[in-house]
């Protein structure tokens, strides 16, 4: 292989596996758009809650298999919560004091997990092992590939539970139009709830396979909840497709930003990407466009 | 009414009159005996509580030990501190205070660069000795009379490692920085320093602090012509992850980390891709290491467990050896001196020679308010996850 050739799969593989992340994160903040047109500012802080229960558990000397399923169960619990107490006693406020909540419930929960675990840093053991596989000339991190396996697999399950069963198409009805998905018998409380602990899983999910790559601690959330946050924005709010595709194209437009222009401006190419689209393309690369009824 | 209030009156003036009469004069022996008034001011909480977190809890365990054991030239130390929380308006207002009505003998403190720069030009204007635990260089660069500081700057990192470049026979070197604030002022140190030892930069990356991901800058460095070895100036997380990307993308050139991330953790956080890795580092990181002959040896040996022994197992830094350096510095000045008096002791500062601390010898002069030389830092190699000394 030419050597260009290789840098260029080199920087693939390093955008793909940031962009698998960004999507999970992504993805996160459509389940709660979709169920109630609140973005969920906490959603970093799942990310995060994976990552640090996973090593707080894995320190007690429990078993890596275990120390995840417990981490992913107590975000959920988490996640649950907060829509319990803090989302659903407001939910006649306005959709801005209900985001307002969970920029709120993100600082507790950072604060929470800076004071019981701590402020150091952690790393998790890789899944497999840290012998980087190589590809063509270029290397990837087994890691990279649980990261991407893990994510496909999520996808295809999501997309079989809003496609195949009732409750999936219960959350996708009460997205498209609440008040008649209830004059039709859907529990809507019901289905905000579960929104927040699917998009808790999601979190949680994304935190634990990102933390053998970077290293985890408690303020690990804020950046990739950021971008995660962008990268919905980029494929357009509230669509699952559009998370998706949202999030590899920004861990690819950072990566090769990063390769080919300037390190200097890796964070920076991200935001610039979305302000162009807000303000050319204000609904995503796939979003509805927004119509208001006057 | 009016007669017993003005008889409440002088009943009480009467009482006054005789407690005045009872309390004893002070006599010239106490006043002999004031203790000596040392001021701090360190930034115990905020984001730089790492920094003064360990160095309070150092000043307060030594100088209870000066005490115990008599004090200096008999005379108690007595500590009066303030933090700052890293706020350098705060560190003016209460270098003031420490200044004015406080009246201390000396300044120890500043955990940070920023908040030693805000307080320089009150100590200047008051000349009273300050002795500064902050990294940054433009603290004794120009040198100010009554300033001095303890720990090494980033520019002696940057030359330790150069140096030990130059005994390789290393001269294209490629930097990958971090863009938070230590590694943005080691980055541009470094760039000053290559050509004195005749280094040259071939490529100059950097990274944001919460950068998930480096391998497209490194897959850069790797494309280079002619690079020789990699140097990473950074702190965090950041420094981890460019160790195991380099090992992802199977670099075999030498990767130099800086001392700024020169804990056990960054092992732990690098694992196994942290093997051969060098970095510059102070002394009390390896203490127990140090051949039986190091003169400072028995310092930094006798610092960490005195501290361990308080604070725990593994719960020395060098920010707390930083404060250790500047209140043992103050001692011997003052006992060079003879006497706490300001000026004799910002003399006897300048004229210290030879002072063994956890950051090195320390020789001052009329123009060096830092006296270390590069022995100050000690080069390191991870082998076996774990610290050996490179000759």
């Amino acid at each position: 292989m030419p050597a260009p050739l290789v840098e260029f799969l080199q920087f693939l593989f390093s955008g793909i596996t940031s962009g698998a992340i960004y999507a999970l994160v992504a993805l996160g903040f459509a389940l709660i758009y979709n169920a109630s047109h609140v973005i969920n500012f906490a959603q970093g802080e799942f990310v995060m809650l994976g990552g640090m229960v996973t090593w707080a558990l894995l320190s007690q000397g429990i078993d890596l298999p275990l120390a995840i399923a417990g981490a992913v169960a107590l975000t959920m619990v988490v996640g649950l919560a907060l829509e319990k107490l803090a989302i659903e006693p407001a939910r006649n406020a306005d959709v801005v004091t209900l985001i307002i909540i969970t920029i709120g419930a993100g600082i507790f929960l950072r604060g929470l997990t800076s004071v019981t675990l701590g402020k150091d840093l952690h790393a998790l053991p890789s899944f497999s092992g840290d012998e980087p596989l190589s590809l063509l000339g270029a290397t990837i991190m087994p890691q990279s590939l649980w990261i991407l396996g893990v994510t496909a697999g999520i996808v295809v399950l999501l997309h079989g539970f809003f496609n195949y069963t009732l409750l999936g198409k219960a959350i996708l009805a009460t997205s498209h139009n609440r008040l008649a998905a209830r004059l039709v018998g859907i529990n809507v409380s019901f289905v905000l709830l579960l929104s927040f602990g699917l998009s808790a899983l999601l979190g949680a999910v994304a935190g634990i396979l990102i933390a053998p790559i970077t290293a985890t601690h408690f303020e690990v959330g804020i950046m990739l909840g950021l971008k995660g946050f962008a990268a919905a924005i980029l494929g357009g709010l509230g669509n699952g497709v559009g998370a998706i595709v949202g999030g590899l194209l920004l861990g690819l437009i950072e990566s090769l930003g990063a390769g080919y222009i300037s390190s200097d401006y890796k964070d920076a190419m991200a935001f610039v990407v979305i302000l162009g689209v807000l303000f050319f393309m204000p609904s995503g690369l796939f979003g509805r466009r927004g119509t208001e009824r006057v | 009414m009016m007669t017993r209030f003005t008889k409440g009156l002088m009943l009480a003036g009467v009482a006054l009159v005789a407690l005045g009469l009872t309390a004893p004069a002070p006599s010239p022996a106490q006043a002999q005996e004031d203790p000596i008034r040392i001021g701090s001011f360190l930034a115990v909480t905020g984001p730089a509580s790492f920094l003064g977190d360990p160095e309070l809890k150092t000043l307060e365990m030594y100088i209870e030990r000066i005490n115990q054991a008599g004090g200096l030239l008999g005379r108690e130390l007595e500590l009066v501190h303030y933090d700052t929380g890293a706020d350098a308006n705060k560190a003016r207002t209460f270098a003031k205070r420490l200044l004015e009505s406080d009246e201390v003998d000396v300044i120890l403190g500043g955990s940070t660069t920023g908040t030693t720069m805000a307080v320089i030009p009150l100590v200047e204007r008051a000349e009273v000795p300050f002795i500064s635990f902050a990294g940054g260089v433009s603290i004794i660069d120009p040198v100010k009379p009554w300033v001095f500081k303890t720990p090494h700057t980033d520019r002696m990192a940057c030359g330790k490692i150069f140096e030990d470049m130059q005994g390789r026979g290393i001269s294209k070197v490629a930097l990958i920085s971090g863009t938070g604030g230590f590694g943005k002022s080691m980055r541009g140190q470094c760039l000053e320093v290559a050509p004195d030892y005749g280094i040259e930069i071939v490529a100059d990356e950097t990274y944001a602090p919460s950068d998930t991901d480096m391998v497209a800058q490194l897959t850069k460095i790797k494309n280079t012509e002619g690079v020789e070895a990699v140097v990473n100036p950074g702190f965090g997380q950041g420094p981890a992850i460019v160790t195991k990307n380099f090992a992802q993308i199977g670099m075999a050139v030498p990767l130099y980390q800086s001392h700024g991330v020169a804990s056990k953790k960054f092992i732990e956080l690098a694992g196994d891709a942290a093997e051969g890795v060098r970095l510059p580092a102070a002394a009390l990181l390896v203490a127990e290491k140090l051949p039986d002959g190091d003169p400072q040896r028995p310092i930094v040996v006798g610092y960490k467990s005195t501290y361990e022994a308080v604070h725990g197992e593994g719960s020395v830094s060098t920010f707390g050896g930083h404060a250790y350096d500047g209140l043992m510095l103050y001692k011997a000045a003052v006992e060079a001196a003879g006497s706490a008096d300001p000026a004799a002791v910002r003399d006897a500062l300048e004229a210290t020679r030879g002072f063994i601390g956890t950051a090195g010898e320390v020789t001052m002069s009329a123009d060096d308010h830092l006296g270390l030389d590069l022995t100050a830092f000690r080069m390191l190699e991870i082998r076996d996850g774990d610290w050996v000394l490179v000759n």
